[in-house]
């Protein structure tokens, strides 16, 4: 009984990462030959980058803020609330910037793309493009590769940007702490390898949450209780691996440049 | 050599009498279900193959095939002299070029507006001046009777405005073939009648060869036993079929993704087979 249950279950798990390597590989082919489609690749950059400015906005501005007020009380103890600014940039930069500005892109983006492609599923608008010669990969999932992959490290570059100055804020108004003193701390604890794990990342991300939003929303089934699953299911997952994928990249990275 | 070969095949194809769609002993299971069973029939150049069956008797996954949406497990499949059965997904884009379908509640792009819905595969496919593209838009549109609706929302259609800009989306790029899959149903039988006639226009006047699925009867045998006719004053009319004409639209009833009766209008009406005879009553 439990047997052909843990069967059934490899066997599905097993076809859906199937499917996803070779949905990646087909996007992957289709950013590098032709066709593309240009002003879909424009759109997806709007949608997508513009689109999400506000959410990543608000998001690494309270971060940073309450990062320094956190940060402030515990640095008290040991007489350190001057380099509050250390803590806030280093925090931000290495991981709270990548990780939240991905995880808003999962709920915002990724979201939209697994409803938005599962309702043009069930309705039989990608077999459509299908027999009006289009291929959904390129059409659909490359812009959206394309503008999650390249976006993500600019939103998130902002994000650790309003970060810091969220924290300046706080450290300045109810901590008390000079400007020049939080902008020097903030610089002081930064190394190049630390900027550069902070962009790279990103880009990681940027591509999981798309290519796992469009790979769930192209598998849709079952009308519109099945777009409703697929946008669920598209979030958890997308979170979960965003999680995941950044301490494996934190890993490789740290063992890479340190 | 070559080109003078396919050139000939090409001419072949366009006469009428010309096989278009050939299925020969197809079939089709999804894991323990048999969904088509030894499926043999070909449609010939300039006229109508019309599918009966009750839901789930398989009727929409020929035209899935046909297209290439789905790949049959046996049996081979000619679509306009290529054997698409054994096609991938890029080659098979070649095939679709001269296809054009009509899905069940239309598959419009809700994103876009009518205008860009007709004339997506022009606007998006091919290399035609846009000049030229929104002429063909303005034409097909003109052509279902909805010329004022060019900027509308597909959300702003009723159904039947939704069906016949499906069949102006599938016409715009002139192809040689149209499968149209339950164009009439769930609309009121005046709506269905315009569909209808949408259909008969256009395999009598432009030539298309058409596979119809449907499980409406009176949509059938309307297409079935009336013909369009354009006039010296160049109004088009719908009158009845003469029986020449009526013979070339022929009628496929499948049960349970089994042929069950094959012929013309005149022999399904005598035929004595008890499911259809429940069908038909």
């Amino acid at each position: 009984m439990v047997v052909p249950l843990i069967e059934n279950w490899a066997k599905g798990a097993a076809l859906e990462v199937q499917e996803y390597v070779r949905l990646v590989r087909a996007a992957v082919v289709g950013v590098f030959t032709s066709p593309r489609y240009g002003h879909d690749i424009i759109e997806q950059f709007d949608v997508i980058g513009v689109g999400s400015l506000t959410v990543v906005l608000l998001t690494g501005f309270f971060t940073g803020a309450a990062l320094a007020l956190q940060s402030g009380l515990t640095l008290d103890q040991f007489g350190g609330r001057a380099v509050v600014g250390r803590l806030i940039s280093a925090s931000m930069i290495k991981e709270l910037g990548p990780v939240l500005t991905a995880l808003m892109l999962t709920g915002r983006v990724g979201s939209g793309i697994a409803a938005e492609l599962g309702s043009m599923v069930v309705t039989d608008q990608i077999n459509a493009l299908r027999v009006l010669g289009t291929d959904p990969i390129r059409k659909l999932v490359v812009p959206r590769l394309l503008a999650g992959f390249l976006m993500a490290p600019v939103l998130t570059i902002i994000s650790d940007f309003v970060g810091i100055l969220g924290g300046w804020l706080v450290s300045v108004y109810q901590l008390q702490i000079s400007s020049g003193i939080y902008w020097s701390s903030v610089t002081q604890a930064l190394y190049p390898q630390d900027v550069w794990m902070g962009i790279i990342k990103p880009f990681v991300l940027g591509f999981v949450i798309v290519t796992t939003a469009c790979h769930v929303g192209l598998r849709t089934t079952g009308g519109t209780k099945g777009v409703g699953e697929a946008t669920t299911v598209a979030v958890v997952t997308g979170s979960v691996a965003v999680i995941a994928v950044d301490f494996f990249v934190t890993k490789i990275l740290i063992a890479a440049m340190y | 050599m070559d080109t003078q070969a396919t050139q000939t095949a090409e001419e072949i194809l366009s006469e009428r009498g010309a096989p278009v769609v050939m299925f020969d002993q197809v079939e089709l299971a999804f894991d323990e279900k048999v969904v088509l069973k030894n499926i043999s029939f070909t449609l010939i150049s300039g006229h109508t193959k019309i599918i009966l069956g009750a839901s789930g008797s398989g009727k929409s996954t020929i035209l899935k095939i046909i297209t290439g949406l789905l790949r049959a497990d046996k049996g081979v499949v000619w679509v306009n002299g290529e054997r698409v059965d054994q096609l991938s997904e890029r080659e098979m884009m070649a095939v679709r070029a001269d296809l054009g379908m009509i899905f069940q509640e239309g598959a419009l792009f809700d994103s876009l507006t009518v205008r860009e819905n007709v004339g997506y595969k022009l606007y998006e496919e091919s290399a035609m001046p846009i000049a030229e593209a929104d002429q063909r838009v303005e034409e097909v549109l003109g052509w279902v009777g909805l010329g004022e609706y060019t900027d509308r929302m597909p959300s702003e259609l009723s159904g039947g405005q939704r069906r016949r800009v499906s069949i102006a989306r599938a016409m715009a790029f002139k192809p040689r073939i149209l499968l149209y899959d339950e164009a009439t149903t769930g609309l009121d039988p005046i709506t269905a009648t315009t569909v209808d006639e949408e259909i008969i226009k256009l395999r009598d006047l432009e030539h298309v060869s058409s596979i119809v699925v449907t499980h409406q009867l009176r949509d059938a045998f309307y297409v079935a036993t009336h013909m369009a006719v354009r006039g010296a004053d160049g109004v088009v009319t719908i009158v009845p079929a003469t029986p020449e004409k009526e013979r070339e639209a022929e009628f496929i009833m499948i049960q349970d993704g089994v042929i069950v009766f094959e012929g013309d209008a005149d022999a399904l009406r005598r035929s004595k087979d008890p499911y259809i005879l429940t069908f038909l009553s």
